[in-house]
Protein backbone atom coordinates (compact mmCIF):
# COMPACT_ATOMS: atom_id res chain seq x y z
CA UNK A 1 0.00 0.00 0.00
CA UNK A 2 2.90 2.44 0.99
CA UNK A 3 6.08 2.75 -0.92
CA UNK A 4 7.76 1.69 1.95
CA UNK A 5 6.60 -2.03 1.78
CA UNK A 6 7.63 -2.40 -1.97
CA UNK A 7 9.85 -4.99 -0.11
CA UNK A 8 8.17 -6.50 2.61
CA UNK A 9 11.00 -8.70 3.82
CA UNK A 10 14.03 -5.84 4.18
CA UNK A 11 11.77 -3.79 6.38
CA UNK A 12 11.07 -4.72 10.63
CA UNK A 13 9.50 -3.52 13.50
CA UNK A 14 6.95 -1.22 13.14
CA UNK A 15 7.31 -0.19 9.25
CA UNK A 16 6.85 -4.44 9.18
CA UNK A 17 3.52 -4.02 11.17
CA UNK A 18 2.17 -1.57 9.43
CA UNK A 19 2.67 -2.70 5.82
CA UNK A 20 1.68 -5.76 7.45
CA UNK A 21 -1.38 -4.73 8.98
CA UNK A 22 -2.54 -2.87 4.94
CA UNK A 23 -1.22 -5.77 2.96
CA UNK A 24 -4.15 -6.54 0.35
CA UNK A 25 -5.08 -9.65 2.32
CA UNK A 26 -5.85 -7.60 5.67
CA UNK A 27 -7.98 -5.37 3.25
CA UNK A 28 -10.23 -7.90 2.25
CA UNK A 29 -10.50 -8.79 6.07
CA UNK A 30 -11.22 -5.41 7.09
CA UNK A 31 -14.11 -5.23 4.40
CA UNK A 32 -15.36 -8.82 5.66
CA UNK A 33 -16.54 -6.47 8.77
CA UNK A 34 -18.20 -4.50 6.72
CA UNK A 35 -19.84 -7.68 4.92
CA UNK A 36 -20.98 -9.32 8.30
CA UNK A 37 -22.32 -5.87 9.76
CA UNK A 38 -24.47 -5.56 6.56
CA UNK A 39 -25.73 -9.03 6.62
CA UNK A 40 -27.23 -8.55 10.02
CA UNK A 41 -28.28 -5.20 8.85
CA UNK A 42 -30.24 -6.25 6.12
CA UNK A 43 -31.10 -9.85 7.73
CA UNK A 44 -32.69 -8.82 10.86
CA UNK A 45 -35.77 -6.63 9.59
CA UNK A 46 -36.41 -9.21 6.54
CA UNK A 47 -36.51 -12.02 9.67
CA UNK A 48 -38.60 -9.99 12.03
CA UNK A 49 -41.09 -9.20 8.80
CA UNK A 50 -40.93 -13.10 7.88
CA UNK A 51 -41.50 -13.46 11.82
CA UNK A 52 -44.37 -10.94 11.58
CA UNK A 53 -45.89 -12.94 8.67
CA UNK A 54 -45.46 -16.28 10.01
CA UNK A 55 -47.45 -14.89 13.29
CA UNK A 56 -50.08 -13.66 11.99
CA UNK A 57 -50.44 -16.25 9.34
CA UNK A 58 -50.60 -18.88 12.36
CA UNK A 59 -53.18 -16.95 14.42
CA UNK A 60 -55.35 -16.37 11.22
CA UNK A 61 -58.93 -17.53 11.13
CA UNK A 62 -58.19 -19.45 8.21
CA UNK A 63 -56.91 -22.96 8.10
CA UNK A 64 -54.59 -23.26 5.66
CA UNK A 65 -53.09 -20.03 6.65
CA UNK A 66 -53.57 -21.47 10.21
CA UNK A 67 -51.02 -24.38 9.21
CA UNK A 68 -48.81 -22.72 6.73
CA UNK A 69 -48.07 -20.28 9.60
CA UNK A 70 -47.33 -23.16 12.08
CA UNK A 71 -45.59 -25.53 9.61
CA UNK A 72 -43.04 -22.91 8.94
CA UNK A 73 -42.35 -22.38 12.57
CA UNK A 74 -42.20 -25.59 13.83
CA UNK A 75 -40.34 -27.40 10.44
CA UNK A 76 -37.84 -24.68 9.95
CA UNK A 77 -36.89 -24.93 14.56
CA UNK A 78 -37.10 -28.22 13.88
CA UNK A 79 -33.80 -28.55 11.56
CA UNK A 80 -30.63 -27.69 12.67
CA UNK A 81 -29.47 -25.02 10.82
CA UNK A 82 -25.98 -26.28 8.82
CA UNK A 83 -28.46 -28.81 7.77
CA UNK A 84 -30.58 -25.86 6.35
CA UNK A 85 -27.50 -24.10 5.49
CA UNK A 86 -25.86 -26.88 3.65
CA UNK A 87 -29.12 -28.13 1.70
CA UNK A 88 -31.43 -25.73 1.63
CA UNK A 89 -28.76 -22.73 -0.10
CA UNK A 90 -28.04 -25.53 -2.87
CA UNK A 91 -31.62 -26.50 -3.43
CA UNK A 92 -32.35 -23.03 -3.88
CA UNK A 93 -29.76 -22.25 -6.11
CA UNK A 94 -30.45 -24.97 -8.63
CA UNK A 95 -34.12 -24.50 -8.22
CA UNK A 96 -33.44 -20.76 -9.72
CA UNK A 97 -30.95 -22.25 -12.23
CA UNK A 98 -33.59 -24.30 -13.22
CA UNK A 99 -36.70 -22.39 -13.24
CA UNK A 100 -34.31 -19.69 -15.64
CA UNK A 101 -33.21 -22.75 -17.42
CA UNK A 102 -36.59 -23.75 -18.36
CA UNK A 103 -37.69 -20.24 -19.63
CA UNK A 104 -34.38 -19.06 -21.33
CA UNK A 105 -33.28 -22.71 -22.99
CA UNK A 106 -36.53 -24.22 -24.20
CA UNK A 107 -34.94 -26.21 -27.00
CA UNK A 108 -32.09 -27.26 -24.67
CA UNK A 109 -32.38 -31.33 -24.84
CA UNK A 110 -29.91 -32.98 -22.58
CA UNK A 111 -31.08 -33.67 -19.16
CA UNK A 112 -29.98 -31.01 -16.42
CA UNK A 113 -28.96 -33.85 -13.95
CA UNK A 114 -26.63 -36.01 -15.18
CA UNK A 115 -25.72 -38.02 -12.64
CA UNK A 116 -24.10 -36.00 -10.02
CA UNK A 117 -23.83 -33.35 -12.52
CA UNK A 118 -26.21 -30.64 -12.30
CA UNK A 119 -26.25 -28.72 -15.30
CA UNK A 120 -28.17 -26.02 -17.14
CA UNK A 121 -27.50 -24.34 -20.16
CA UNK A 122 -24.72 -22.19 -19.95
CA UNK A 123 -27.26 -18.78 -20.49
CA UNK A 124 -29.66 -19.61 -17.65
CA UNK A 125 -26.49 -20.26 -14.95
CA UNK A 126 -27.20 -17.55 -12.33
CA UNK A 127 -25.02 -15.48 -12.23
CA UNK A 128 -23.74 -15.68 -15.63
CA UNK A 129 -20.88 -17.18 -16.15
CA UNK A 130 -19.42 -14.08 -17.80
CA UNK A 131 -20.22 -12.22 -14.94
CA UNK A 132 -17.36 -10.37 -12.57
CA UNK A 133 -16.28 -11.76 -9.30
CA UNK A 134 -18.44 -8.94 -7.66
CA UNK A 135 -21.78 -10.53 -9.18
CA UNK A 136 -20.97 -14.08 -7.24
CA UNK A 137 -20.15 -12.51 -4.72
CA UNK A 138 -23.19 -10.84 -4.18
CA UNK A 139 -25.08 -13.66 -5.06
CA UNK A 140 -24.25 -16.00 -2.32
CA UNK A 141 -24.55 -12.83 -0.22
CA UNK A 142 -28.10 -12.25 -1.37
CA UNK A 143 -28.72 -16.92 -0.94
CA UNK A 144 -27.10 -16.06 2.64
CA UNK A 145 -29.31 -13.32 3.61
CA UNK A 146 -32.54 -15.01 2.36
CA UNK A 147 -31.28 -18.48 4.18
CA UNK A 148 -30.72 -16.25 7.71
CA UNK A 149 -34.18 -14.72 6.86
CA UNK A 150 -36.24 -18.19 6.49
CA UNK A 151 -34.43 -19.58 9.60
CA UNK A 152 -34.69 -16.67 12.33
CA UNK A 153 -38.28 -15.67 10.66
CA UNK A 154 -39.12 -18.93 11.82
CA UNK A 155 -37.61 -18.56 15.46
CA UNK A 156 -39.48 -14.68 14.95
CA UNK A 157 -42.51 -16.13 14.01
CA UNK A 158 -43.06 -17.57 17.43
CA UNK A 159 -41.73 -15.11 19.51
CA UNK A 160 -44.27 -12.95 18.35
CA UNK A 161 -47.17 -15.82 18.13
CA UNK A 162 -46.52 -15.96 21.85
CA UNK A 163 -46.35 -12.35 22.32
CA UNK A 164 -49.24 -11.60 20.64
CA UNK A 165 -51.35 -14.24 22.89
CA UNK A 166 -49.81 -11.99 25.85
CA UNK A 167 -51.19 -8.86 25.31
CA UNK A 168 -53.90 -9.23 28.03
CA UNK A 169 -57.27 -9.66 26.60
CA UNK A 170 -58.86 -6.75 28.65
CA UNK A 171 -56.90 -3.89 26.17
CA UNK A 172 -58.62 -6.05 23.47
CA UNK A 173 -61.77 -5.98 24.46
CA UNK A 174 -61.96 -1.99 25.69
CA UNK A 175 -61.29 -2.07 22.00
CA UNK A 176 -63.84 -3.82 20.93
CA UNK A 177 -66.26 -2.13 22.90
CA UNK A 178 -65.30 1.50 21.73
CA UNK A 179 -66.32 -0.35 18.39
CA UNK A 180 -63.00 -0.79 16.40
CA UNK A 181 -63.23 -3.42 13.99
CA UNK A 182 -61.07 -6.77 14.20
CA UNK A 183 -58.22 -5.02 12.36
CA UNK A 184 -58.44 -1.52 13.88
CA UNK A 185 -58.31 -3.88 17.13
CA UNK A 186 -54.90 -5.76 15.88
CA UNK A 187 -52.99 -2.20 14.44
CA UNK A 188 -53.83 -0.29 17.30
CA UNK A 189 -53.70 -2.16 20.30
CA UNK A 190 -52.35 -5.68 19.50
CA UNK A 191 -49.40 -4.69 17.75
CA UNK A 192 -48.07 -1.52 19.47
CA UNK A 193 -48.45 -3.80 22.83
CA UNK A 194 -47.16 -7.10 22.07
CA UNK A 195 -43.74 -5.46 21.21
CA UNK A 196 -42.74 -5.28 25.33
CA UNK A 197 -43.76 -8.56 25.48
CA UNK A 198 -41.34 -9.83 22.09
CA UNK A 199 -38.33 -8.22 23.32
CA UNK A 200 -36.69 -10.81 25.15
CA UNK A 201 -37.52 -13.37 22.86
CA UNK A 202 -36.43 -10.99 20.06
CA UNK A 203 -32.84 -9.91 22.06
CA UNK A 204 -32.05 -13.63 22.63
CA UNK A 205 -32.49 -14.31 18.67
CA UNK A 206 -30.12 -11.06 17.85
CA UNK A 207 -27.65 -12.09 19.84
CA UNK A 208 -27.43 -15.36 18.21
CA UNK A 209 -27.87 -14.29 14.88
CA UNK A 210 -24.23 -11.70 15.53
CA UNK A 211 -22.77 -15.52 16.57
CA UNK A 212 -24.58 -17.37 13.77
CA UNK A 213 -22.62 -14.98 10.96
CA UNK A 214 -19.73 -17.65 11.01
CA UNK A 215 -22.09 -19.89 9.00
CA UNK A 216 -21.99 -17.63 6.08
CA UNK A 217 -18.51 -19.76 5.46
CA UNK A 218 -20.40 -22.68 4.25
CA UNK A 219 -22.53 -20.64 1.86
CA UNK A 220 -18.85 -19.28 -0.03
CA UNK A 221 -18.95 -15.94 1.23
CA UNK A 222 -15.65 -14.96 2.85
CA UNK A 223 -16.46 -13.85 6.42
CA UNK A 224 -14.19 -12.66 9.16
CA UNK A 225 -13.67 -15.72 10.60
CA UNK A 226 -12.91 -17.52 7.24
CA UNK A 227 -10.09 -14.63 6.97
CA UNK A 228 -9.10 -14.54 10.65
CA UNK A 229 -8.13 -18.38 10.16
CA UNK A 230 -6.85 -17.53 6.99
CA UNK A 231 -4.27 -14.48 7.89
CA UNK A 232 -3.40 -16.21 11.03
CA UNK A 233 -2.06 -19.34 9.87
CA UNK A 234 1.41 -20.01 10.00
CA UNK A 235 3.26 -18.52 6.56
CA UNK A 236 6.53 -19.82 4.54
CA UNK A 237 8.91 -17.60 2.70
CA UNK A 238 6.76 -18.00 0.31
CA UNK A 239 4.52 -15.48 1.22
CA UNK A 240 5.79 -11.26 1.47
CA UNK A 241 4.78 -11.79 5.25
CA UNK A 242 6.41 -14.83 6.52
CA UNK A 243 4.93 -15.64 10.49
CA UNK A 244 4.77 -18.42 12.62
CA UNK A 245 0.79 -19.41 13.91
CA UNK A 246 -0.72 -16.13 14.79
CA UNK A 247 -3.74 -17.54 15.06
CA UNK A 248 -4.59 -17.05 18.53
CA UNK A 249 -4.40 -13.04 18.50
CA UNK A 250 -6.51 -13.03 15.05
CA UNK A 251 -9.47 -15.19 17.06
CA UNK A 252 -8.97 -12.86 20.42
CA UNK A 253 -9.39 -9.84 18.03
CA UNK A 254 -12.68 -11.65 17.21
CA UNK A 255 -13.34 -12.26 20.54
CA UNK A 256 -13.23 -8.46 21.62
CA UNK A 257 -15.32 -7.41 18.10
CA UNK A 258 -18.23 -9.83 19.48
CA UNK A 259 -17.98 -8.97 22.64
CA UNK A 260 -18.12 -5.70 22.03
CA UNK A 261 -20.72 -6.10 19.18
CA UNK A 262 -22.68 -7.77 21.96
CA UNK A 263 -22.46 -5.39 24.52
CA UNK A 264 -23.75 -2.61 22.88
CA UNK A 265 -26.90 -4.67 21.37
CA UNK A 266 -27.40 -4.81 25.21
CA UNK A 267 -27.45 -1.51 26.17
CA UNK A 268 -29.52 -1.14 22.83
CA UNK A 269 -32.31 -3.57 23.79
CA UNK A 270 -32.28 -2.39 27.72
CA UNK A 271 -32.93 1.20 26.41
CA UNK A 272 -35.61 -0.01 23.84
CA UNK A 273 -37.26 -2.07 26.45
CA UNK A 274 -37.82 0.54 28.58
CA UNK A 275 -39.08 2.75 26.25
CA UNK A 276 -41.65 0.29 24.99
CA UNK A 277 -42.76 -0.37 28.74
CA UNK A 278 -43.93 3.28 29.12
CA UNK A 279 -47.85 3.47 29.61
CA UNK A 280 -48.04 -0.41 29.65
CA UNK A 281 -50.01 -2.81 31.76
CA UNK A 282 -46.81 -4.66 33.12
CA UNK A 283 -44.93 -4.35 36.09
CA UNK A 284 -41.88 -2.78 34.12
CA UNK A 285 -44.52 -0.33 33.32
CA UNK A 286 -46.19 0.28 36.55
CA UNK A 287 -42.81 0.66 38.15
CA UNK A 288 -42.19 3.63 35.74
CA UNK A 289 -45.05 5.10 36.22
CA UNK A 290 -44.62 5.46 40.48
CA UNK A 291 -41.33 6.70 39.88
CA UNK A 292 -42.49 9.45 37.50
CA UNK A 293 -45.35 9.93 39.34
CA UNK B 1 -27.39 6.91 -37.33
CA UNK B 2 -29.80 4.57 -35.71
CA UNK B 3 -29.00 1.48 -37.77
CA UNK B 4 -25.19 3.07 -36.62
CA UNK B 5 -25.97 2.30 -33.04
CA UNK B 6 -28.03 -0.78 -33.64
CA UNK B 7 -24.85 -2.43 -35.45
CA UNK B 8 -23.12 -1.20 -32.16
CA UNK B 9 -25.51 -2.86 -30.07
CA UNK B 10 -25.48 -6.10 -31.77
CA UNK B 11 -21.54 -6.20 -31.64
CA UNK B 12 -21.61 -5.95 -28.26
CA UNK B 13 -24.34 -8.11 -27.43
CA UNK B 14 -22.83 -10.95 -29.83
CA UNK B 15 -19.28 -10.20 -28.85
CA UNK B 16 -20.62 -10.36 -24.98
CA UNK B 17 -22.02 -13.85 -26.12
CA UNK B 18 -18.90 -14.97 -27.05
CA UNK B 19 -17.59 -14.46 -24.07
CA UNK B 20 -19.75 -15.87 -21.86
CA UNK B 21 -19.21 -19.19 -23.57
CA UNK B 22 -15.20 -18.92 -23.23
CA UNK B 23 -14.79 -17.85 -19.21
CA UNK B 24 -13.65 -20.93 -17.71
CA UNK B 25 -13.98 -20.19 -13.97
CA UNK B 26 -10.96 -22.35 -12.24
CA UNK B 27 -11.78 -23.54 -8.39
CA UNK B 28 -8.80 -24.26 -6.07
CA UNK B 29 -8.17 -24.15 -2.63
CA UNK B 30 -5.86 -21.42 -1.69
CA UNK B 31 -4.40 -22.75 1.21
CA UNK B 32 -1.71 -25.33 0.20
CA UNK B 33 1.58 -23.68 -0.69
CA UNK B 34 3.78 -23.35 -2.85
CA UNK B 35 0.89 -25.04 -5.25
CA UNK B 36 -2.68 -22.43 -4.54
CA UNK B 37 -2.42 -20.02 -2.02
CA UNK B 38 -3.80 -16.57 -1.18
CA UNK B 39 -0.90 -14.75 -1.44
CA UNK B 40 -0.80 -11.16 0.55
CA UNK B 41 -2.74 -9.27 -1.93
CA UNK B 42 -5.44 -11.11 -1.64
CA UNK B 43 -5.01 -12.94 -4.84
CA UNK B 44 -4.81 -16.73 -5.86
CA UNK B 45 -0.56 -17.38 -6.27
CA UNK B 46 2.05 -20.53 -6.80
CA UNK B 47 2.67 -22.96 -9.28
CA UNK B 48 -0.79 -23.65 -10.20
CA UNK B 49 -1.24 -20.01 -10.63
CA UNK B 50 1.03 -20.03 -13.08
CA UNK B 51 0.24 -23.36 -14.84
CA UNK B 52 -3.71 -21.99 -15.03
CA UNK B 53 -2.92 -18.92 -16.16
CA UNK B 54 -0.59 -20.64 -18.82
CA UNK B 55 -3.02 -22.93 -19.83
CA UNK B 56 -5.80 -20.32 -19.94
CA UNK B 57 -4.04 -18.49 -22.61
CA UNK B 58 -2.14 -21.33 -24.79
CA UNK B 59 -6.38 -22.49 -24.86
CA UNK B 60 -7.39 -18.63 -25.53
CA UNK B 61 -9.78 -19.21 -22.69
CA UNK B 62 -10.42 -16.65 -20.62
CA UNK B 63 -10.05 -17.42 -16.76
CA UNK B 64 -11.32 -16.34 -13.84
CA UNK B 65 -10.01 -17.69 -10.57
CA UNK B 66 -12.53 -19.11 -7.25
CA UNK B 67 -11.53 -20.25 -3.70
CA UNK B 68 -12.95 -23.14 -2.58
CA UNK B 69 -13.07 -25.34 0.63
CA UNK B 70 -11.61 -28.67 -0.08
CA UNK B 71 -13.86 -30.86 1.46
CA UNK B 72 -16.58 -29.46 -1.21
CA UNK B 73 -14.73 -28.88 -3.51
CA UNK B 74 -15.85 -32.12 -6.04
CA UNK B 75 -19.50 -31.21 -5.31
CA UNK B 76 -19.10 -27.29 -6.27
CA UNK B 77 -17.53 -28.46 -9.57
CA UNK B 78 -20.78 -30.66 -10.31
CA UNK B 79 -23.38 -28.17 -9.60
CA UNK B 80 -21.28 -25.90 -11.91
CA UNK B 81 -20.20 -23.20 -9.25
CA UNK B 82 -16.80 -23.83 -11.36
CA UNK B 83 -15.75 -25.74 -14.41
CA UNK B 84 -11.96 -27.21 -13.75
CA UNK B 85 -10.29 -27.62 -10.29
CA UNK B 86 -6.95 -27.22 -9.92
CA UNK B 87 -6.05 -27.70 -6.61
CA UNK B 88 -3.11 -30.32 -6.70
CA UNK B 89 -5.69 -32.50 -6.75
CA UNK B 90 -4.08 -36.58 -7.15
CA UNK B 91 -5.58 -38.31 -9.95
CA UNK B 92 -7.18 -41.47 -8.36
CA UNK B 93 -10.00 -44.41 -9.27
CA UNK B 94 -12.51 -43.07 -6.44
CA UNK B 95 -12.35 -39.83 -8.26
CA UNK B 96 -12.32 -41.02 -11.40
CA UNK B 97 -15.63 -42.37 -11.28
CA UNK B 98 -17.17 -39.31 -10.14
CA UNK B 99 -15.31 -37.08 -11.68
CA UNK B 100 -12.47 -36.45 -15.24
CA UNK B 101 -8.85 -35.96 -15.09
CA UNK B 102 -7.15 -33.45 -17.65
CA UNK B 103 -3.12 -35.76 -18.23
CA UNK B 104 -0.99 -34.75 -14.97
CA UNK B 105 0.14 -31.52 -14.71
CA UNK B 106 2.81 -32.33 -12.03
CA UNK B 107 4.19 -35.52 -11.85
CA UNK B 108 3.90 -38.18 -8.93
CA UNK B 109 5.57 -36.84 -5.93
CA UNK B 110 6.80 -38.21 -2.80
CA UNK B 111 4.91 -37.55 0.13
CA UNK B 112 6.29 -38.13 3.53
CA UNK B 113 5.97 -37.66 7.26
CA UNK B 114 6.95 -34.73 9.74
CA UNK B 115 7.27 -34.96 13.44
CA UNK B 116 8.71 -32.68 16.08
CA UNK B 117 10.97 -35.67 17.42
CA UNK B 118 13.47 -38.56 15.22
CA UNK B 119 11.83 -41.39 17.14
CA UNK B 120 7.73 -40.26 16.53
CA UNK B 121 5.74 -43.45 16.71
CA UNK B 122 3.97 -43.13 13.09
CA UNK B 123 1.20 -45.59 13.99
CA UNK B 124 0.19 -43.37 16.72
CA UNK B 125 -2.21 -40.42 16.04
CA UNK B 126 -1.05 -38.97 12.30
CA UNK B 127 -2.83 -35.70 11.54
CA UNK B 128 -3.81 -35.61 7.29
CA UNK B 129 -6.50 -33.47 5.57
CA UNK B 130 -9.81 -34.83 5.05
CA UNK B 131 -11.02 -36.09 1.45
CA UNK B 132 -6.87 -36.82 0.60
CA UNK B 133 -5.07 -40.01 -0.94
CA UNK B 134 -3.06 -38.97 2.38
CA UNK B 135 -5.81 -39.65 4.72
CA UNK B 136 -6.65 -42.84 3.42
CA UNK B 137 -2.88 -44.12 3.08
CA UNK B 138 -2.87 -42.86 7.15
CA UNK B 139 -5.59 -44.98 8.29
CA UNK B 140 -4.53 -47.97 6.02
CA UNK B 141 -1.03 -48.15 7.67
CA UNK B 142 -3.08 -48.71 10.61
CA UNK B 143 -1.83 -45.38 12.67
CA UNK B 144 -4.89 -43.70 14.02
CA UNK B 145 -5.98 -40.54 11.88
CA UNK B 146 -6.81 -37.40 12.98
CA UNK B 147 -8.29 -35.38 10.20
CA UNK B 148 -8.73 -31.71 9.36
CA UNK B 149 -10.06 -29.67 7.12
CA UNK B 150 -7.08 -27.55 5.77
CA UNK B 151 -3.46 -28.10 5.61
CA UNK B 152 -2.30 -25.31 7.56
CA UNK B 153 -4.25 -27.12 10.61
CA UNK B 154 -2.52 -30.41 9.81
CA UNK B 155 0.77 -29.15 10.66
CA UNK B 156 -0.59 -27.18 13.92
CA UNK B 157 -1.81 -29.98 14.98
CA UNK B 158 1.85 -31.24 14.81
CA UNK B 159 3.10 -28.36 16.70
CA UNK B 160 0.76 -28.09 19.60
CA UNK B 161 1.16 -31.97 20.41
CA UNK B 162 -2.48 -32.91 19.47
CA UNK B 163 -0.81 -35.62 16.71
CA UNK B 164 2.93 -36.72 16.73
CA UNK B 165 3.40 -36.73 13.03
CA UNK B 166 1.65 -34.75 9.47
CA UNK B 167 1.44 -37.15 6.96
CA UNK B 168 1.36 -34.71 3.20
CA UNK B 169 2.86 -34.21 -0.30
CA UNK B 170 6.12 -33.12 0.90
CA UNK B 171 6.94 -30.21 -1.35
CA UNK B 172 4.33 -28.74 0.66
CA UNK B 173 6.02 -29.59 4.01
CA UNK B 174 9.61 -28.80 2.60
CA UNK B 175 9.73 -25.22 2.95
CA UNK B 176 8.11 -25.38 6.46
CA UNK B 177 10.66 -28.36 7.60
CA UNK B 178 13.07 -25.82 6.74
CA UNK B 179 11.93 -22.68 7.96
CA UNK B 180 10.78 -24.27 11.66
CA UNK B 181 14.21 -23.67 12.79
CA UNK B 182 15.04 -27.97 13.57
CA UNK B 183 11.61 -27.87 15.74
CA UNK B 184 10.27 -30.18 12.85
CA UNK B 185 11.52 -32.96 11.33
CA UNK B 186 10.99 -35.18 8.39
CA UNK B 187 10.33 -39.03 9.69
CA UNK B 188 10.58 -42.38 8.00
CA UNK B 189 10.43 -43.52 4.35
CA UNK B 190 9.57 -41.19 1.17
CA UNK B 191 5.54 -42.94 0.28
CA UNK B 192 4.96 -42.88 -3.70
CA UNK B 193 1.06 -42.19 -3.89
CA UNK B 194 -1.23 -41.12 -6.32
CA UNK B 195 -0.40 -41.08 -10.22
CA UNK B 196 0.23 -37.57 -11.00
CA UNK B 197 -1.79 -34.64 -10.04
CA UNK B 198 -4.25 -33.76 -12.63
CA UNK B 199 -6.76 -31.13 -13.53
CA UNK B 200 -11.15 -32.48 -12.54
CA UNK B 201 -13.40 -31.72 -14.80
CA UNK B 202 -17.36 -32.23 -15.07
CA UNK B 203 -17.73 -35.77 -16.91
CA UNK B 204 -19.89 -34.12 -19.21
CA UNK B 205 -16.88 -31.60 -20.51
CA UNK B 206 -15.12 -33.29 -22.91
CA UNK B 207 -14.53 -30.29 -25.49
CA UNK B 208 -13.11 -28.28 -22.81
CA UNK B 209 -10.79 -31.70 -21.38
CA UNK B 210 -9.46 -31.96 -24.94
CA UNK B 211 -8.62 -28.32 -24.85
CA UNK B 212 -6.94 -28.29 -21.32
CA UNK B 213 -5.03 -31.74 -22.53
CA UNK B 214 -4.32 -30.29 -25.74
CA UNK B 215 -2.50 -26.80 -23.87
CA UNK B 216 -0.74 -29.37 -21.19
CA UNK B 217 0.56 -31.00 -23.77
CA UNK B 218 1.84 -27.97 -25.83
CA UNK B 219 3.58 -26.67 -22.16
CA UNK B 220 5.00 -30.49 -21.66
CA UNK B 221 6.55 -30.41 -25.27
CA UNK B 222 8.55 -27.07 -25.18
CA UNK B 223 9.86 -27.51 -21.56
CA UNK B 224 7.58 -24.48 -19.95
CA UNK B 225 5.83 -26.71 -17.75
CA UNK B 226 9.29 -28.79 -16.24
CA UNK B 227 10.84 -24.54 -16.06
CA UNK B 228 8.03 -23.68 -13.87
CA UNK B 229 7.64 -26.61 -11.66
CA UNK B 230 11.65 -26.47 -11.13
CA UNK B 231 11.04 -22.15 -9.95
CA UNK B 232 8.61 -23.45 -7.71
CA UNK B 233 9.99 -26.23 -6.32
CA UNK B 234 13.79 -25.89 -6.70
CA UNK B 235 16.24 -27.98 -9.19
CA UNK B 236 15.92 -31.55 -7.35
CA UNK B 237 12.42 -31.99 -7.82
CA UNK B 238 10.97 -33.91 -10.13
CA UNK B 239 9.90 -33.08 -14.04
CA UNK B 240 8.30 -34.80 -17.21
Amino acid sequence: MFAACADPKAIEGLTWLSCYLTSGKHLDFYWSFVVVLLLLAITAPAALAMGFGGAVAARSRFLLLRLFGKTYASVVRGVPDIVLFLFFVIALDQGIEWTKHQIVCPDWTEPVRQGLEFRVCPEAKVPLGSSSAFWHQAYGFGLAVFTFAIVFGAFAANVLYGAMGAVPRAQLETAEAYGMSNSQVFRRILVPQMWVYALPGLSNLWMILIKATPLLFLLGVKDIVYWARELGGMKTQAYEYPHSDWRLYYFLGLLVFYLCFTKLSEIAFSRLSARLSKGQATAAGEAMRRVAG
Amino acid sequence: MKNLILATALVALSGGTVAAQDVVRLGTEGAFPPFNFINDAGEVAGFERDVGDELCKRASLTCEWVTNEWDSIIPNLQSGNYDVIIASMNITDEREEVIDFSQSYFPPAPSAYVATSADADLKGIVAAQSSTVHAGYVAESGANVLEFATPDETVAAVRNGEAVAVFADKDFLAPIVAESGGELMFVGEDVQLGSGVGLGLRESDTALKEKLNAAIQSMKDDGSLNALITTHFGPDAKTF
